[in-house]
């Protein structure tokens, strides 16, 4: 069946553009749906980072006045939202779509439309929490009688305007009493559209991974970034609904009245922070977990080593998942639960441990013996593992309840899980971005200026984080914008601000050396790395229809065993075919036999998209006929696309929900 | 209806032998059980937060929600009516047999727009009254949304089965896919009925 089946004509015709910005309005492929969500994020953490800098500038002394109260709140909590939904999430699931379908040898997710939606309505919803800035109103909450809007617009500042409760959005601070004005509304709402979005990315990503790998690809072959999606899909299927709960009720209390948190009306704000953290805490994970994947691909590849004990590290990755959801009350131990509760959470904490510790091991022992190649992701990955355990280890330390209340509220948490989500999660995705960019590009990146971002970035990274550990322990509190001379903080903080300065330089090489090896880096060929997955058994950069011929897997490292046999010690020995093998698979890969049919581009997801920011403008300010009107234009777009989506020509009768099927035969 | 599609796209394969769309609307399933979960353990908490204001359980009429949660479970009966028509090819029966569970779907959400009515005027028992009012109103109120999303799904299908004569094959899974999600809403309804209503009133 190649492209031969006649497109049914229809009113609804489906936009067909392959180059130009409408290409990338339009576009179902996961690749450019891939690098829209990494260049996005990308610009987000600018945005967080530059949010972190204020913040460092204003802790460099003591005393210091260059951030008022209000506007500290404001940088502490937009900075906390942006980086965990708005840069790691997003990029993660940038590199998730880009790599998933090539890894299990695919040609595209299940569900193509669905894809793109989800990025649509993940910036939908992106944009939607920053726009307060621009449509901060100070009438609102308007959900308790006699107290809406009693925020003095004297009050109200640029940077001030962004969201303000922290990231978890305690109740009832961050109630209609505590926190007059729209921001929470934003931040609240803006979460639950991109709640939608990630809820519709962990169902196609699961049901492709189920549904979608290529034949031989039993799932004890997949590699193990392929397992770290599926577990993280999971952990945002069964955390995401409960989140989406506890952000409605803070909607109902803030623009309709109820008092679900508010103590002063009957409500209780602890039920809160059970319901965030029993989110919160998988969403931990769902953070870490697609970096343990990235290394665990890399340093296979550049210790020369099947990655050890490949089964193990697999079900620590969902061993950690599944605690995951029973440990979120040691975020409350300070908060007034029962003893029998802190005990129980204090162990449970500490089991987490136990696959944690397999992990590192596993990493460990694959780079023992290995013959290791100190290229750039090689050392964002062991800078991975080495900052991971500082900030794991510490981790193990909040377990222990005794210990965990002299922490609470200090820098020495601030310490801590920027170890785990910097030095751990952010590492990682360097990683990442540095041993992949070749399949985006067809270049390697300057391996130069890859170790100095590397090196500039470690060291301001340590000289930024380490020190919170002592200033925590001496009692330097979090979410306070000022501290006085006498509590001798002042040394430290100047430390960590200039650490922090270094950090921001380190990107700044990173950027230049994307921009500048995009266009000029080094050729990379089809197997810059002597990789062993095979997403590298296609040409540099992917091509569109990814496979010229379907992939059959007959083992794990699939790509490496086409490539190495083993002699009579069991070391690798290159075969003598394996520069022919590579170059056939150039030609192949660049040459299908016919013509490959892939899903056609679609207007829908971005319009379906664009109605749900109307939908929350409209809540925000639902009592104005205004208002009204936006909920109602906002849902007369979102259920339009959504007929439009279903009624849209299929280029072939099952295309739906079939999407490979499209591929020649 | 799985192995036609199958067989006439025999290069492409589903690992599971389940079709992708039906796999995927499980998978969501699986989240919207969490995402009741966390409804009914709310409820659960708050029910008796009433402070001397009207509690639920006091305005509860159990033989009036009974019969509406009757007519809820018929509907699942013709919604399988409606799916074993389909599989012996009777087009006729399957327009018929969705119209009916759209109906019924209709008498349940008129039911809960009644029993809202008056709640909220004769017994004075709003959506602010009191925690347990509020979480009341929040997971019935999703679950009825719930079942309008289903009913206009229901009545999409019927349409379009009317204006084609007819169900086609790859149609045939969307009726799979709407009888999952219907029962889902259903089997939600029976533990809300158990937990909220009955054992609450007793």
């Amino acid at each position: 069946m190649t492209a031969t089946t006649a497109r049914p004509t229809s009113i609804y015709r489906r936009p067909a553009p392959k180059t130009g910005i409408w290409s990338w309005i339009t576009t179902v492929d996961h690749k450019r749906i891939g690098i829209l969500y990494g260049y996005s994020a990308f610009v987000f953490f600018i945005l967080g980072g530059i949010e972190a800098l204020l913040l460092r500038i204003q802790l460099s002394a003591p005393n210091n006045e260059f951030l008022t109260a209000a506007e500290y709140n404001a940088m502490f909590t937009t900075h906390g939202l942006t980086m965990v939904f708005l840069f790691v999430m997003p990029v993660t699931a940038g590199f998730m779509n880009y790599l998933l379908p090539l890894m299990i040898g695919a040609r595209d997710v299940a569900f193509p439309r669905m894809n793109a939606l989800s990025y649509w309505i993940w910036l939908a919803g992106a944009l939607f929490t920053y726009s307060v800035i621009f449509f901060a109103d100070v009438a609102a909450p308007i959900g308790v009688q006699g107290f809406a809007g009693n925020l003095d617009p004297a009050d109200q500042s640029f940077l001030g305007g962004l969201p303000d409760g922290g990231w978890f959005l305690y109740q009832p601070n961050a109630g209609p009493y505590f926190s007059p004005g729209s921001a929470i509304d934003f931040g609240a709402l803006g979460l639950q559209i991109l709640g939608i979005a990630s809820l519709i990315s962990a169902v196609n990503f699961i049901t492709t991974i189920f549904n979608m790998r290529a034949k031989g690809m039993r799932l004890l072959r997949m590699p193990v970034f392929v397992w770290m999606t599926m577990v993280v899909a999971f952990l945002l299927l069964f955390s995401l609904p409960i989140i989406a709960i506890a952000l409605f009720m803070v909607t109902f209390d803030r623009s309709f009245g109820t008092s679900f948190f508010q103590a002063v009306s009957g409500g209780d704000p602890i039920l809160w922070q059970h319901l965030f953290w029993l989110f919160g805490h998988p969403e931990v994970y769902i953070l870490i977990l697609p970096s343990m994947g990235i290394v665990s691909e890399v340093l296979p590849v550049f210790s020369k080593k099947p990655l050890f004990g490949y089964a193990a590290v697999v079900f620590a990755g969902a061993g950690i998942a599944f605690l995951g959801f029973g440990v979120w009350a040691h975020h409350m131990f300070a908060s007034g639960i029962t003893p029998v509760a802190q005990a129980a959470f204090g162990l449970s904490t500490m089991t987490i441990a136990i696959p944690t510790g397999i992990k590192i091991f596993n990493w460990v022992f694959t780079m023992w013996g290995g013959r290791i190649r100190f290229t750039t992701p090689m050392l964002f990955a062991i800078g991975f593992v080495s900052m991971f355990v500082i900030g794991g280890l510490s981790g193990v330390t909040h377990a222990i309840v005794p210990s965990d209340w002299q922490q609470t509220d200090t820098y020495y948490i601030v310490a801590h899980f920027h170890y785990v989500l910097f030095g751990g999660a952010i590492f990682g995705i360097f990683a990442g971005a540095y041993y992949w960019f070749p399949k985006l590009t067809g270049r390697l990146m300057s391996e130069k200026l890859g170790k100095l971002h590397f090196w500039v970035q470690f060291v301001g990274f340590n000289l930024t984080f380490a020190p919170m550990h002592w200033l925590g322990l001496q009692g330097m509190v979090r979410r306070t914008w000022k501290y006085a001379p006498e509590a001798n903080f002042g040394p430290w903080n100047l430390a960590v601000t200039v650490g922090a300065f270094t950090i921001a330089l380190s990107i700044l090489i990173f950027i230049f050396n994307w921009t500048y090896s995009k266009r000029k880096g080094h050729p990379s060929g089809l197997d810059p790395w002597d990789a062993r997955t095979i997403e590298w058994t296609i040409p540099n950069p992917t091509p569109e229809y990814n496979y010229a011929t379907p992939p059959v897997i007959h083992s794990l490292d699939e790509f490496w065993h086409m490539k190495y046999s083993e002699d009579d010690e069991g070391r690798a020995v290159r075969r003598p075919e394996a520069d022919d093998v590579i170059a056939r698979l150039e030609h192949d890969g660049n040459n299908p036999a016919e013509e490959i049919h892939l899903p056609h581009p679609s207007y829908f997801p971005i319009i379906m998209a664009s109605g749900l920011p109307l939908i929350a403008f409209g809540i925000i300010n639902h009592v104005t006929a205004a208002g009204k009107a936006l909920i109602a234009t906002g849902a007369v777009i979102t259920i339009g696309a959504l007929l439009g989506w279903g009624m849209e020509p299929l280029e072939e009768p099952h295309e739906a929900g079939h999407a490979l099927e499209a591929g020649g035969h | 209806m799985a192995l036609d599609v199958a067989v006439s796209h025999h290069e492409e394969h589903e690992s599971t032998g389940i079709p992708n769309t039906k796999l995927g609307m499980w998978v969501f399933l699986s989240s919207e059980f969490l995402f009741f979960g966390a409804l009914i353990t709310n409820y659960l908490l708050y029910g008796g937060r009433a402070f001397d204001t009207v509690v639920p359980r006091e305005v509860y009429d159990i033989p009036f929600t009974s019969l509406s949660s009757f007519v809820l479970l018929m509907s699942s009966l013709t919604m399988v009516l409606a799916h074993h028509a389909l599989s012996v090819g009777d087009q006729n029966g399957t327009k018929t047999w969705l119209l009916a569970t759209a109906l019924l779907g209709s008498i349940f959400l008129g039911g809960q727009v009644f029993e809202f009515t008056e709640f909220i005027q004769l017994k004075g028992m709003t959506l602010t009254t009191n925690p347990a009012s509020s979480a009341f109103f929040l997971l019935t109120g999703f679950h009825g949304t719930h079942v309008a999303i289903g009913v206009l799904m229901l009545l999409s299908l019927f349409g379009i089965s009317r204006r084609q004569g007819g169900l086609s094959e790859k149609q045939g899974l969307n009726l799979e896919l709407v009888g999952l999600y219907w029962h889902f809403v259903d089997i939600i309804w029976i533990v809300i009925f158990t937990l909220v209503y009955l054992l609450s009133a007793v």
